[in-house]
């Protein structure tokens, strides 16, 4: 009689490994680059393969927020609202996960883990109520020397890089995110390049949350490498450089960035946990004034 | 080769009755359908780089007829069309002129007048585009009008109704007709490609255009879905090599419809040097109908010159 084999036992199932992606256009591809990086946890040991994301994932990822981005901004502020607010329940059942890739990846112990993941849910919600009370706080109507009826609105500026920060994996990335897709841009995200992990995991959370595909685009990889690619490409209207940590590298950026014009917001020391306040939320919009003739 | 190994002598004898014409094209080999399919897939992921990518996206834009055939068509449309022909990046003045303008007949005259003066060709659509629905009285009078404004080029359709029932003879006479009636303007035979739905018929329509006169085989109106695909043109490039091993003619090829990146384009000019040859490599002999891909070959023109990407807002609208 043969011997029962090892796998049968309970407790010694083949584990089924994840596959670190990209998440670009609504889709999950790996890099056209075909490479990937060993990712560590905070102690030095092999967590996972994540794709290292090349120029060219930068460029498609720059086609699909473009292409994403007249339907998102077309949409009501209450509904971007409530595209937000899904995204943070969804988060919420993933919490679990969430937090231990926080606490792997940047060494928290767990219960701290739960708190950060806490707080980058909150952010999604804070952020979310804000989609129909922009316009209001930031809107204003003029009065004019002359028959008009003269107001400025607040609208999104178009396509938005994010290089997110280094450190903070899961709570800098909401952070910076999501004031962009608030008011209607679209996101080409660089995750941090050592913690990425929570970032494939928040693509994954968009794709199941009614965020149209290409409204967010998350790329894992070297921000030095698809940074410049970014910062010189002319259909990207905005570049947040707060994951880039070296001063003439940023410097460099911005110049690049000054082609076409590009609202720069520069790296600066951030803490994460605090209120974010509205500057972010304010960077990336265009302020349209009418003059509507009255009285005529 | 494809071809002679049907019991004929000669190509002329072919033609010489409706019969023969039936046997001979009957006889042409079936296309394999898995082979010409993996061929096309194969062929498209050769990579071109640098200073052949170059190449390959300045001999795109020269091959390049620039189409605009919609109902709401106005002059002012055809004007910008051709403005855009023959100065194709208004901020690069070594990007190169399209080869044609296609518009519909009543148009001609407008692009005429507006080319007047530089290389850049005028095409029209004639015989009832895109259906080809009407009496042949009606379609010559239709090439006759087109060729009177001016017209250089005429691009035909063929009756796809007479063909799928077997009356090649009454598609033959058609085709020959509207070769006389347009004079020494070039002849493009559209096959509409997507209505034929078989290989072998995209195959045996070939050869009849061919033989039937057309300078130009061409895959498809844009109306009809599918357009052009990358196996429907190399079985139409395989047609044109084999009738030139057999006549010593030049038969040029349009694929038209759906080409939109400048990435497919060059798939198609790769296809092309590997199925007909070299000698193809010509915007004589090779044409794309086109209008949002001009744009897509200028953005990657732009991105090899100033080595960042562009966007489209920085290109004409079409």
């Amino acid at each position: 009689m043969p011997t029962k084999a090892a796998s049968d036992k309970p407790g010694t199932r083949l584990e089924v490994r994840k596959t670190y992606k990209l998440y670009i256009g609504g889709a999950f591809p790996r890099s056209e680059s075909g490479r990937s990086y060993v990712v560590n946890n905070a102690k030095g040991k092999f967590l996972a393969n994540a794709s290292q994301a090349s120029r060219k994932d930068a460029r498609d990822a720059v086609v699909a927020a473009r292409k994403a981005f007249g339907g998102w901004s077309g949409r009501t502020a209450y509904n971007r609202g409530q595209v937000l607010y899904r995204i943070a329940e969804v988060m919420e059942g993933r919490h679990e996960q969430f937090s231990s890739e926080v606490a792997l990846s940047e060494g928290l112990s767990i219960s701290k883990a739960r708190a950060v993941v806490d707080a980058s849910i909150d952010r999604w919600v804070w952020y979310a109520g804000w989609a129909d009370k922009l316009a209001q706080v930031v809107g204003s109507s003029n009065p004019v020397a002359g028959p008009y009826f003269d107001f400025s609105l607040p609208e999104a500026t178009g396509v938005v890089a994010v290089l997110a920060p280094q450190d903070s994996s899961l709570l800098g990335l909401t952070s910076v995110i999501a004031p962009a897709i608030v008011s209607g841009n679209t996101v080409v995200a660089v995750s941090s390049y050592e913690r990425p992990l929570p970032a494939v995991t928040l693509g994954e959370v968009m794709a199941t949350s009614d965020v149209p595909g290409g409204v967010v685009n998350i790329l894992t990889g070297s921000a030095s490498e698809v940074g410049p690619w970014l910062a010189s490409h002319l259909d990207v209207n905005a570049i947040d450089l707060c994951g880039i940590e070296d001063p003439d590298e940023a410097r460099d950026l911005e110049a690049a960035s000054a082609e076409n014009l590009k609202r720069v917001r520069r790296p600066a020391e951030e803490d994460w946990t605090e209120s974010p306040g509205l500057s972010r939320l304010t960077q990336y919009l265009e302020l349209k004034t009418v003059w509507h003739p009255i009285g005529l | 080769m494809t071809t002679l190994d049907s019991g004929v002598d000669s190509l002329a004898d072919v033609t010489s009755s409706e019969d023969r014409l039936r046997r001979f094209l009957l006889g042409l080999p079936g296309v394999d359908q898995v082979g010409a399919e993996a061929r096309a897939a194969t062929l498209s992921t050769r990579s071109i780089k640098t200073t052949a990518k170059a190449y390959a996206l300045d001999l795109a834009i020269r091959m390049i007829d620039l189409t605009t055939l919609e109902g709401q068509d106005t002059p002012g449309k055809v004007r910008a069309l051709c403005a855009k022909a023959m100065r194709p990046d208004p901020a690069d003045s070594t990007a190169p002129q399209v080869a044609a303008v296609c518009v519909y007949p009543d148009l001609v005259a407008t692009a005429k007048h507006e080319l007047r003066g530089s290389d850049v060709k005028v095409a029209s659509v004639a015989t009832a585009f895109p259906s080809g629905r009407s009496s042949l009285a009606v379609k010559v009078q239709d090439t006759k009008d087109a060729v009177a404004a001016g017209a250089d080029q005429v691009d035909m359709v063929i009756d796809r109704g007479a063909f799928l029932s077997g009356r090649y003879g009454l598609v033959f006479d058609e085709i020959a007709a509207i070769r006389e009636a347009a004079g020494d303007a070039h002849l493009k035979v559209i096959l509409e490609t997507g209505e034929l739905v078989t290989y072998d018929n995209v195959r045996r329509a070939s050869w009849l255009a061919m033989l039937a006169g057309a300078d130009f085989i061409k895959t498809s109106t844009g109306k009809v879905s599918p357009a052009a695909t990358l196996p429907v043109t190399l079985v139409m490039l395989e047609a044109v090599r084999d009738y030139h091993e057999s006549t010593g003619l030049h038969i040029g090829v349009k694929p038209a419809g759906g080409i939109r990146t400048a990435k497919d384009a060059i798939k198609y000019l790769v296809m092309v040097n590997e199925t007909a040859g070299p000698d193809w490599l010509d915007p004589e002999l090779f044409r794309f109908g086109a209008s949002s891909l001009l744009n897509d070959l200028l953005m990657q023109r732009t991105k090899l010159a100033t080595g960042h990407y562009p966007g489209p807002d920085y290109f004409t609208l079409d």
